[in-house]
C-alpha cells in the first residue's frame, strides 16, 4: 500500500508526519512512500534527502488521491477534507473529544481514521504515544521560552562581579511535560520543586531531582489512565496557601495540568501572579485549554502590569520542528507495523487489538468512538497505603521482636548446656578434652568468618578446601599397617588429600594475585 | 621427635590456619594470608611424618608426589569460569578420605581402650564415614550439575523424603547394629547408603541453588574432617575441621539470606522447576540494537554493570572489563553491582572480574549500591536474572518474594543481554524485562559487547 505525506496548511505548523529515516523503515515493511514537494523543508529535510531514501516526491496535491494511506499532524481542515477520497486510511491527530464535527465529516467520507491523541496509556503502546513524545518537547521547549524570556542565569554563580543566586524554578503537574521541564530546568542549574495531586508521582519527580511540595492532604487525586481527576474545594484551598506561600519566591512557573475531556484547572490565578517580583515568567502549557492561569493568551506571549511575562504558546513541539518529527514521525512508523504484523505492505485493522481498537476512531465510515475501557489497567493499581504505624507502635513492635529474640538466645544457650552436661555426664575424659576443643574451634572459626569479605568468598572456599586437606595428618598415621586393605586405603587418602591442599592453596594464590585496586 | 613437640607444632599450626582465614578480611591482607595457611600445612604435615606415630612406607612418596602433580596441574590449567566445579571436586576428594580413614580405623581400631571409649569411638566412626560418605556423592554430583555433565535441573522423585527418611532409619539400624557388633558389612552397607543419600540430596537440588550447595558440601567436608579428628583423637584435625565446617556454615547461611530461603528448604530441594507466575505481566520485551546500547553508554554518566552466571557462560568478563576501562577513561562512574548468589559460587562475580582486570574498589555489593540505582543512567545487566526480578518486591504470591533484589529498574535505562527469550534458571517469569525502561539485547553477550566495543572509543 502507498503511504503518503501531504504538506501541513496551517501556517503554525512546521512538524512533517515523515521523515526520511521513518520512510526508510517502512519500506522494509513492504510499504511504498510518497511525500508532498517542500514538506519536510521546515523541519530541515529537503525533497533530495527523500528521494536518497526512496520517497517519491509528487508537486501537486494530487497526494491525496494517489495514497491509500495518509499521515498527517494535524487534523485535517475542510479544504484538506474535500481532498480526501474514500477508502483511504488517514492517521493523524485527530482530538475527537473536542472535534465532533470533524468526526461526523470523516464519516461520511467514508474513510478509517485513526487517530494519534487515542493511543491508550499502557506499556506496550509507549512506542507510539505521540502525546507523550510531544509533551516531553514541549516542556524542554517551556523552559527554554521561559528562559529566554527571564533576565537572568538559571544556575548560582559567584563571580568576580559579584553573586548570582540561583533561579527557582516551579513544575506544577508532573506528566511528561512536567517531568521534562524539570529535567530542562535542572541541567541548566536551577532549584526546582514540582507539586502533583497524584501522590504516586513523588519518587519521579525526586528521581529527576526536583523537591516535590507535599501537601498534607488525604487525598489521591490520580485518575484513569495515570491521569489526573478534578480535585475536591478543600484540597483546591489548600493547594491554593501552598502556591502563596510559594510565588513571592518562585522566578519561573511552568503549569502543565490537564484533565481528559474537561477543561483546564485554574492552579495560577491572578492574585499568584501578582505576589511574584518582576521579571519572573510564567509558561502555560495549557493554553489550548483554556490554561492553568486565567491571565493566559493562547498563542501570545503577554507582560502583566507587574511586570510577569506570561507566556502562552501552544505550538511548542512546532518550534521544535526537526526533534518534534523526528518523533512523531517514529510514533507513526511503529503505529504503521502493529497494523501490518505480517510485514507485507498491507494494513489490518485489527480492532480486537487494545491499542489499535483505542485509537481508531472511524472504521470504513463508522464512527468508533469513544472505545470502550482497554482490557488492560494502564497503570497497575496501587495497593492501599501501608497503614501507616506511629513512631510509638514501631518501637513497641521492636522492643517485642527483641524480646523475642534475647528468649530464644536463653533457651538455645539453656539447651546446650543442658546438652553439654549430659555428654559431660557420660562421656569418658579423653572425649571432653578433644570436645572443648571442638567447640572453641567452631566458635573461633564463627568469629573469624563473619569479618571475611563477601568478594573474597571464593578464595576463602578454595582455602578452606586447601586446609581441609589436613585430613592427610590422620591418613599418614594409618600407612604402614600390617593390614594390606589399611595401607593401600591409606595411601590413596594421602594421595586425594595431597591434591587438595596443593590445588587448594595455588588456586587461592592464583585467583588472590588478579585482585588490583585501580 | 617427641609427643609434645608434635604438640607445639600442631597448634602453632592451628594457629597459622585461623590467621589465614582471618586474613581474608581484606584484598591486601590476603595475598599474605595464603602463605599463613601454606605455613601451617607443611608444618602439620612433616611434623607428623616426622612424629613418634609415624610409620614410613615405600608408597608414601610416589603418593605424595603424584597428588602434588595432580594438584599442581589442576590449579594451573583451571579456568576462572571453572572454579565451582574445581571446588566441588576438592569436596569430594577429603569426603572420600574420610571414608577410607574411618574403614581404616574401624579395621584396626586403637589399643587400650575402655569399654566406653571403644563405643564413642565406634560412634565417631560411623558418623565420620557417613558425614563423609554424603560429602563425596553429594560434591560429585554437584561437580557433574556445575559442569553440566548432568542436567542442572532438579530431580524430584516420587516420595522424594520418604524415601529418604527411609535410608537415614536404614543408616540408623546398620549403626545400631555396628555398635554391637555385627561386623564390619553393616559400616560398608551403611557406607553405601549414604553414598546413596548424598547423591540424591544434590540431584533434586535446582540450578540456582548451587551456591547454598556448594557452601554446605564446604562444610560437610570440614565436619567430616572433624570427625576423623575424633576418631583419631587428633585435635589439629578437629580444629581445622572446625573452622572449614564453620566456614562452609556460615557461607551457607549467607547465600540463604541473599535469597530469603530457608537452609532446610534449599536442602531438601526440588525449587524452581513448576513455578507459575502468580501475576500477569502486561507489555512486551522491546529489542535494542547495539547503536541504541553503544549511544546510550556514550551519553550516560553514571553506568552500573550487573553480572551473573550468563557473564561467566559467555566468558565476557574481559569485553566486560575493556568496556570498563574505555569508558572509565572518558570520565565516566563506572560500577559492578553483585549479589550475593550471583553465579554458581560464593564471591564467583568477583574472581571473575578480578580475572579480567577489573579493580577491585569499583565493584560492590547488593546493600552498598542499591540506593544509587535511581541516579543511574545506565545498567547493563549480563546473564543475570533472578536477582533483579523486581517480583521478589512486589508479588507476594512469587517464589522468590523478599528474596533481597537489585533495584536496577529503578534507573533511568536498562539494557539486558541475554541469549533468548526464555526463563532464567529458575524458571521465574521476570518481570523487569517487560518494564518501560527495560531494552533487551539478544544474543551472546561477548560478541554484543565486542560490538558495542567498536561504537566506544
Amino acid at each position: 500500500m502507498i503511504i503518503g505525506c501531504p504538506k501541513e496548511i496551517s501556517k503554525d505548523e512546521k512538524r512533517v508526519a515523515l521523515t526520511p529515516l521513518s520512510a526508510k523503515e517502512l519500506i522494509k515493511l513492504g510499504f511504498k512512500c510518497q511525500i508532498q514537494t517542500k514538506a519536510g523543508l521546515e523541519s530541515n529535510y529537503s525533497d533530495q534527502d527523500y528521494k536518497d531514501a526512496g520517497v517519491k516526491v509528487i508537486s501537486s496535491k494530487d497526494i491525496w488521491s494517489k495514497s491509500d494511506i495518509i499521515v498527517k499532524v494535524r487534523a485535517p481542515s475542510n479544504p484538506e477534507l474535500k481532498l480526501l477520497k474514500p477508502k483511504t486510511t488517514l492517521i493523524s491527530f485527530i482530538w475527537p473529544g473536542q472535534n465532533k464535527k470533524l468526526l461526523e465529516d470523516l464519516k461520511k467520507k467514508n474513510v478509517s481514521v485513526i487517530s494519534m491523541d487515542m493511543i491508550p496509556r499502557i506499556s506496550r503502546a509507549q512506542k507510539m504515544d505521540a502525546l507523550s513524545s510531544m509533551a516531553n518537547i514541549a516542556g524542554y521547549r517551556a523552559i527554554i521560552e521561559a528562559s529566554n524570556n527571564f533576565g537572568r542565569f538559571f544556575t548560582g554563580q559567584i563571580t568576580a562581579a559579584g553573586k548570582v543566586a540561583p533561579a527557582k524554578v516551579l513544575v506544577i503537574g508532573a506528566g511528561v511535560a512536567g517531568l521534562a521541564a524539570i529535567g530542562t530546568a535542572q541541567s541548566l542549574g536551577a532549584i526546582v520543586r514540582a507539586f502533583d495531586v497524584r501522590p504516586e508521582v513523588a519518587e519521579q519527580i525526586e528521581s529527576m531531582g526536583a523537591d516535590f511540595l507535599l501537601l498534607d492532604f488525604d487525598e489521591d487525586g490520580s485518575g484513569e489512565g495515570g491521569y489526573a481527576k478534578p480535585a475536591s474545594k478543600e484540597f483546591i484551598k489548600k493547594e491554593m496557601q501552598l502556591f502563596r506561600e510559594q510565588a513571592p519566591e518562585i522566578d519561573i512557573v511552568i503549569t502543565t495540568a490537564l484533565i481528559p475531556g474537561k477543561p483546564a484547572p485554574l492552579l495560577w490565578p491572578k492574585e499568584m501572579v501578582k505576589l511574584m517580583k518582576p521579571g519572573s515568567v510564567v509558561v502555560d502549557l495549557a493554553a489550548e485549554q483554556g490554561g492553568n492561569c486565567d491571565l493566559t493568551k493562547p498563542n501570545k506571549l503577554y507582560k502583566t502590569s507587574n511586570n510577569v511575562t506570561i507566556i502562552g504558546y501552544t505550538d511548542l513541539p512546532s518550534r521544535m520542528a526537526t526533534q518534534s518529527s523526528n518523533l512523531y514521525s517514529t510514533n507513526i512508523r511503529h503505529m504503521l507495523s502493529d497494523l501490518a504484523p505480517e510485514k507485507n505492505g498491507k494494513i489490518n485493522i485489527n480492532m480486537d487489538d487494545d491499542v489499535i481498537r483505542g485509537s481508531t476512531v472511524v472504521l470504513n465510515g463508522k464512527i468508533t468512538f469513544p472505545p470502550p475501557p482497554p482490557k488492560v489497567q494502564a497503570i497497575a493499581k496501587h495497593e492501599s497505603k501501608n497503614t501507616s504505624k506511629t513512631p510509638e507502635e514501631i518501637e513497641k513492635e521492636e522492643l517485642l521482636k527483641q524480646k523475642k529474640a534475647g528468649f530464644q538466645q536463653l533457651v538455645l544457650l539453656i539447651v546446650g548446656s543442658l546438652l553439654m552436661l549430659l555428654i559431660g555426664f557420660y562421656a569418658p575424659p579423653s572425649f571432653m578434652q578433644h570436645f572443648i576443643v571442638f567447640v572453641l574451634s567452631c566458635f573461633v572459626g564463627f568469629q573469624v568468618i563473619w569479618n571475611v569479605s563477601h568478594s573474597l568468598h571464593t578464595p576463602l572456599m578454595a582455602v578452606t578446601n586447601a586446609i581441609s586437606g589436613i585430613i592427610i595428618v590422620g591418613a599418614l598415621l594409618q600407612i604402614g599397617s600390617s593390614n594390606y586393605i589399611v595401607n593401600i586405603l591409606a595411601i590413596i587418602s594421602v594421595m586425594i588429600a595431597t591434591i587438595n591442599i596443593v590445588g587448594g592453596f595455588l588456586v587461592t594464590k592464583r585467583m588472590l594475585s588478579m585482585f588490583k585496586k585501580s | 621427635m617427641t609427643q609434645e613437640l608434635l604438640t607445639a607444632l600442631y597448634i602453632a599450626a592451628s594457629v597459622l590456619f585461623i590467621l589465614s582465614l582471618g586474613g581474608l578480611s581484606d584484598q591486601e591482607k590476603a595475598k599474605k594470608a595464603v602463605w599463613y595457611g601454606i605455613i601451617g600445612m607443611t608444618i602439620a604435615i612433616f611434623g607428623t611424618i616426622l612424629g613418634p606415630d609415624m610409620k614410613l612406607d615405600k608408597l608414601l612418596i610416589p603418593a605424595l608426589v603424584v597428588g602434588s602433580i595432580i594438584g599442581l596441574v589442576v590449579a594451573l590449567k583451571v579456568q576462572m569460569t571453572g572454579m565451582p566445579q574445581l571446588v566441588a571436586a576438592l569436596h569430594s576428594f577429603v569426603g572420600l578420605a574420610a571414608v577410607f580413614i574411618g574403614i581404616n580405623s574401624s579395621i584396626e581400631p586403637p589399643q587400650n581402650l575402655s569399654n566406653v571409649e571403644i563405643i564413642i569411638h565406634e560412634i565417631e566412626i560411623f558418623l565420620g564415614v557417613f558425614i563423609g560418605a554424603i560429602t563425596f556423592t553429594g560434591s560429585v554430583i554437584a561437580y557433574g550439575k556445575l559442569s553440566e555433565l548432568i542436567t542442572g535441573k532438579a530431580l524430584v522423585l516420587p516420595g522424594r523424603h520418604v524415601l529418604n527418611i527411609l535410608m537415614t532409619l536404614a543408616c540408623l539400624v546398620l549403626g545400631y547394629m555396628f555398635l554391637h557388633q555385627y561386623g564390619l558389612w553393616t559400616l560398608i552397607a551403611m557406607t553405601i547408603i549414604a553414598f546413596i543419600i548424598g547423591a540424591h540430596l544434590v540431584l533434586a537440588i535446582g540450578g540456582a541453588d548451587m551456591p547454598v550447595v556448594v557452601s554446605m558440601l564446604n562444610s560437610y567436608s570440614g565436619w567430616a574432617a572433624a570427625a576423623t579428628g575424633f576418631l583419631l583423637g587428633n585435635d589439629l584435625l578437629i580444629v581445622t575441621g572446625a573452622l572449614v565446617g564453620s566456614s562452609g556454615a556460615i557461607l551457607s547461611y549467607i547465600m540463604c539470606k541473599a535469597m530469603n530461603r530457608n537452609f532446610i528448604s534449599v536442602i531438601l530441594g526440588g525449587w524452581g522447576d513448576n513455578v507459575s507466575s502468580s501475576q500477569e505481566i502486561e507489555g512486551e520485551m522491546i529489542p535494542a540494537d547495539i547503536e541504541t546500547v553503544s549511544g546510550t553508554l556514550n551519553d550516560a554518566q553514571n553506568i552500573v554493570i550487573v553480572p551473573g552466571y550468563g557473564m561467566a557462560v559467555a566468558q565476557a568478563q574481559s569485553a566486560v572489563s575493556e568496556l570498563t576501562s574505555r569508558l572509565r577513561n572518558k570520565k565516566k562512574n563506572v560500577r559492578f553491582a553483585i549479589h550475593p548468589v550471583a553465579g554458581r559460587l560464593p564471591g564467583h562475580m568477583n574472581v571473575l572480574l578480578a580475572e579480567a582486570k577489573v579493580p577491585y574498589d569499583i565493584v560492590l555489593e547488593m546493600d552498598e549500591i542499591n540506593e544509587d540505582f535511581p541516579s543511574t543512567d545506565a545498567v547493563l545487566i549480563l546473564g543475570a536474572n533472578d536477582i533483579v526480578n523486581p517480583s521478589a518486591q512486589d508479588d507476594p504470591n512469587s517464589p522468590i518474594a523478599g528474596m533481597p533484589v537489585l533495584e536496577v529498574w529503578k534507573s533511568s535505562q536498562v539494557f539486558i543481554f541475554k541469549r533468548g527469550q526464555g526463563r532464567g534458571y529458575s524458571g521465574i517469569e521476570n518481570p523487569l524485562f517487560f518494564k518501560e525502561n527495560s531494552r533487551m539485547v539478544y544474543g551472546d553477550a561477548k560478541k554484543s559487547l565486542d560490538e558495542i566495543l567498536q561504537k566506544i572509543n
